[in-house]
């Protein structure tokens, strides 16, 4: 077997398994899970996430007794569309099992690689929990919006990302109205530059892209009329012509006429320039391969992104085809989320623990679905290790060691690192006390923290 | 290893936390024995506010006659009226759920620095933020504050820089080595497999320092705060806030610390949305003064954010991205009871593009000013920290004399 065996699944996947053998083939084992993926797991819907919370207000206020509420506003909007209001509310539970879903997918996936790069989007087109009446809209675009065009057009994927009720409820477009709108009211209500801005600047051509002001502003008036109907039916993404600012405008330098089908234009006129190119190049090969990715590498990413217009499949490929992408020592840093998926799946972790998961992305401080600011968790090592940091790593290593359980400890060590563990850790796993100390050395070895 | 002392069940919390200690310095060898080389007694805390707090929004300008014109219902009322801002003198007022920082305003023991920004344009958090931590116009990879701690005695074995929090902030990246601290959250190993996996790190070269370091931190955190709670508050600001005065009073702690406290981009409903971060920023800032002591005297806080914002209100009575805003100091070695400010005005013209507070101050003033002054840096380290700008001069009257 060669090293790519026990490289692909580490640097492409989340880790073997415990139990899992390295694939025979790994360039094939890489480009099924891309050209031939499994069916796609069940996921949750923006209408469902949205009308969970609006059930949580209205029963939250009811038992409060809060003088001024929407409760009984919202309460007969959801009736007329037909939604049974039960006794207690049924947010905490929908938010434990969407979680509890992400995690056991992560810890169970047939398609590792196809599910790190779910992970990769989701990070690029961050939304929080952090950022208000979020609920669980972040798991709704994961489903919704990312993995349908995972292996699809990135156009396609920053459309089906923008207009979704997560992104436009996060970056406050659904606030958002033309000044000289109708919904204006003369000019009491107005643009918010929110998710224009960062559309411009995190999700397509990034500061480097070289637009102004200017831009920003023109592309937010573009931008109004793409709302959310949180409140009363559909429950979902709305087209509100009364609050599209009317008027064409200006996008570096190019006309949009006004009207419905502007935002999609801009979005596509966007997604294909070539700065957009660069910036997901870049960041695909910093993800994959180093925090300074080799410039030529860079360079055969963005050539692929422009020859196929934006074909992620494609780039997916190419990424794998790259020799600087098998080049071992393995010297990515694992950020918190990759270590411990990594650690629970070595670990035997079942779908049945998968609680286990998540406490150790909020004990490492990449809780899920709460990233602190719109651009996302960030992907250098400088980031993630600092002294603290490690330490924190060793107790989550030495606590998830004793609460899932250890048994098949050359099994453990198999999954985890193989062959590429050190002479170093070996010998101290056999110097220690118990079972539970020999996977917490493993867990918190030097090289289990690179991928 | 093998004789690294072991912790058995019988122990005390506080019998392990000192054998946590001893076994960071059988690990490490002799960096105890720095902890005995004390640095300058001045003490000098960085507050990072990520998000761009709205500077005319903390400290309003309620004497400006455009003020309530151009902000509409983001203008409290005056000083004396219900909810009003509380007075710093007749032409400034504090945001009113500041009283503690207002209280420290009043004893000279806090200023503000209004119309204030950093030399870069940016309107973008994120370059924003990166800039101002770098201490100049473009991406450094290294923060103004580490390259400032290099010139202090010692700095590197002593330690004498601090990031409260899991990871260090750009701020304090760069040659020198510093401390990191956040209260721990889960189960600990015993010191001897904190050993056995010190010993592991050794051989990667990155990770090997930052583990001993990790260690030796912990264990001078035990035995200065005790054996860690679980409290559910513990990770919030004013504690992270009051741990951090505690380390920073310790004869062998630390002089520099950074924290940082987020939730300012307030875009939409400033005036609630604010409200959360005003009150752990005040609360904090007491927090700090308390643990602190006697040594409060001798310190510096400067709270700095990336930008200011826009001067009006954006269409659903927030604000977005602008330019300049208010840094605060507060300590009592501040020149305090001062609103120190070349005001621009709130006209068409004196707005910067007609759109955000203009700046009349460089926020890299203010802090070369604390370099040199509190920190007593020579002009050599106070450039490196802030590269090519001989044209800023350090701004007077920030201490006291």
């Amino acid at each position: 077997m060669s090293t790519r065996s026990q490289i692909a699944p580490i640097r492409f996947g989340l880790g073997l398994r415990l139990g899992e053998a390295p694939p025979e083939d790994p360039q094939a084992w890489l480009q099924r899970q891309i050209l031939q993926p499994a069916d796609p797991p069940p996921g949750l819907t923006a209408t469902e996430a949205l009308i969970t919370q609006n059930i949580n207000v209205v029963l939250r206020d009811e038992a409060s007794g809060v003088a001024r509420t929407r409760a009984p506003e919202l309460r007969a909007a959801l009736e007329r569309h037909g939604v049974a209001i039960p006794d207690t509310s049924p947010l905490p539970a929908l938010v434990r099992r969407e979680t509890l879903r992400w995690a056991a997918r992560r810890l169970s996936s047939p398609d590792p690689f196809r599910d790190r790069l779910v992970d990769f989007w989701a990070n690029h087109f961050t939304t929080s929990r952090r950022g208000g009446a979020m609920a669980t809209l972040p798991a709704a675009l994961e489903h919704e919006a990312i993995r349908p065009h995972v292996t699809g057009r990135f156009a396609d994927m920053l459309v089906a990302v923008t207009r979704h009720p997560a992104m436009l409820i996060y970056l406050n477009n659904n606030a958002s109205v033309g000044p000289n709108s109708a919904a204006s009211r003369n000019g009491r209500r107005g643009l918010n530059e929110n998710l224009a801005r960062e559309v411009l600047e995190l999700h397509t051509l990034s500061p480097a892209g070289g637009y102004t002001q200017g831009d920003v502003q023109e592309f937010a008036k573009i931008l109004t009329g793409w709302r959310v109907a949180g409140d009363r039916a559909p429950y979902d993404f709305l087209w509100q012509p009364q609050a599209h600012e009317p008027g064409p405008k200006h996008l570096l330098g190019r006309r949009f006429e006004e009207g419905e089908g502007s935002q999609e234009a801009a979005l596509r006129f966007l997604a294909a320039q070539p700065a957009t190119w660069r910036f997901l190049a870049a960041k695909l090969a910093r993800h994959f391969v180093a925090d300074d990715p080799p410039p030529e590498a860079v360079r055969a990413l963005e050539t692929v992104l422009r020859d196929t217009d934006g074909d992620l499949a494609a780039v997916s490929l190419a990424l794998v085809s790259l020799p600087q992408a098998w080049d071992p020592p393995l010297r990515k840093f694992r950020a918190p989320q990759d270590y411990v998926v990594a650690a629970c799946r070595a670990l035997g972790v079942t779908e049945q623990r998968a609680d286990l998961v998540i406490g150790g992305l909020i004990a490492l401080n990449q809780p899920l679905w709460i990233a602190p600011q719109p651009n996302g968790w960030p992907d250098r090592m400088t980031a993630w290790a600092a002294p603290e940091a490690l330490m924190r790593r060793v107790d989550w290593a030495y606590t998830v060691a004793g609460r899932a359980g250890v048994s098949d400890l050359p099994g453990i060590t198999a999954a985890a690192l193989g062959p590429l563990a050190r002479a170093e850790t070996v010998g101290a796993m056999r110097g220690a006390g118990s079972m539970r100390d020999a996977a917490t050395l493993l867990i918190g070895s030097p090289e289990f923290m690179y991928r | 290893m093998s004789n690294a002392p072991r912790a058995h069940a019988s122990f005390s919390l506080g019998r392990r936390g000192l054998l946590l200690g001893l076994g960071t310095a059988m690990v490490l060898g002799g960096t105890r024995a720095a902890f005995a080389r004390l640095p300058g007694e001045r003490r000098f805390v960085v507050i990072l506010q990520r998000g761009a707090m709205d500077g005319l929004y903390a400290v309003q300008p309620y004497a400006d006659p455009e003020l309530r014109e151009i902000r509409a219902s983001l203008a409290l009322p005056e000083p004396g009226q219900e909810g009003g801002l509380l007075d710093l003198g007749g032409r400034f007022g504090l945001h009113p759920a500041f009283a503690t920082l207002h209280a420290m305003y009043a004893a000279n023991e806090a200023l503000l620095v209004h119309a204030v920004a950093g030399p870069y344009r940016s309107r973008s958090h994120f370059d924003a933020q990166d800039m101002l931590e770098a201490g100049a116009d473009q991406r450094l990879s290294s923060g103004w504050l580490n390259r400032a701690l290099g010139a202090l005695p010692n700095p590197a074995q002593a330690r004498t820089g601090l990031a409260v929090g899991t990871n260090v902030p750009l701020l304090m990246q760069g040659p020198t080595p510093v401390g990191a601290w956040f209260p721990p959250g889960v189960e600990q190993p015993s010191p001897d497999l904190y050993a056995r996996l010190a010993a592991l790190q050794a051989g990667d070269p990155a990770l090997g320092t930052l583990f001993a370091e990790g260690l030796r931190a912990r264990g001078f955190a035990t035995s200065t705060l005790g054996q860690p709670t679980r409290e559910p508050g513990r990770g919030r600001f004013p504690q992270l806030a009051a741990a951090a005065g505690k380390l920073l009073a310790e004869a062998g702690g630390p002089r520099v610390a950074v924290l940082e406290l987020g939730g300012w981009d307030t875009h939409v409903a400033q005036a609630n949305a604010i409200l959360g971060p005003v009150r752990a920023l005040d609360e904090g800032l007491g927090a700090l003064k308390t643990a602190l002591g006697p040594q409060w005297s001798r310190t510096v806080v400067l709270v700095i954010t990336e930008f200011g914002r826009t001067a009006r209100a954006n269409g659903n009575a927030g604000t977005d991205h602008g330019t300049a805003g208010v840094a605060i100091l507060a300590g009592g070695a501040v020149a305090g009871g001062q609103v120190k400010t070349d005001w621009p005005g709130l006209t068409a013209d004196g707005l910067l593009d007609n759109r955000d507070l203009r700046p009349t101050a460089d926020l890299r003033s203010v802090a070369k000013a604390l370099l040199a002054g509190h920190l007593d840096l020579p002009g050599r380290a106070v450039a490196q920290a802030f590269p090519n700008s001989e044209s800023v001069r350090p701004m007077a009257g920030l201490l006291r004399g």
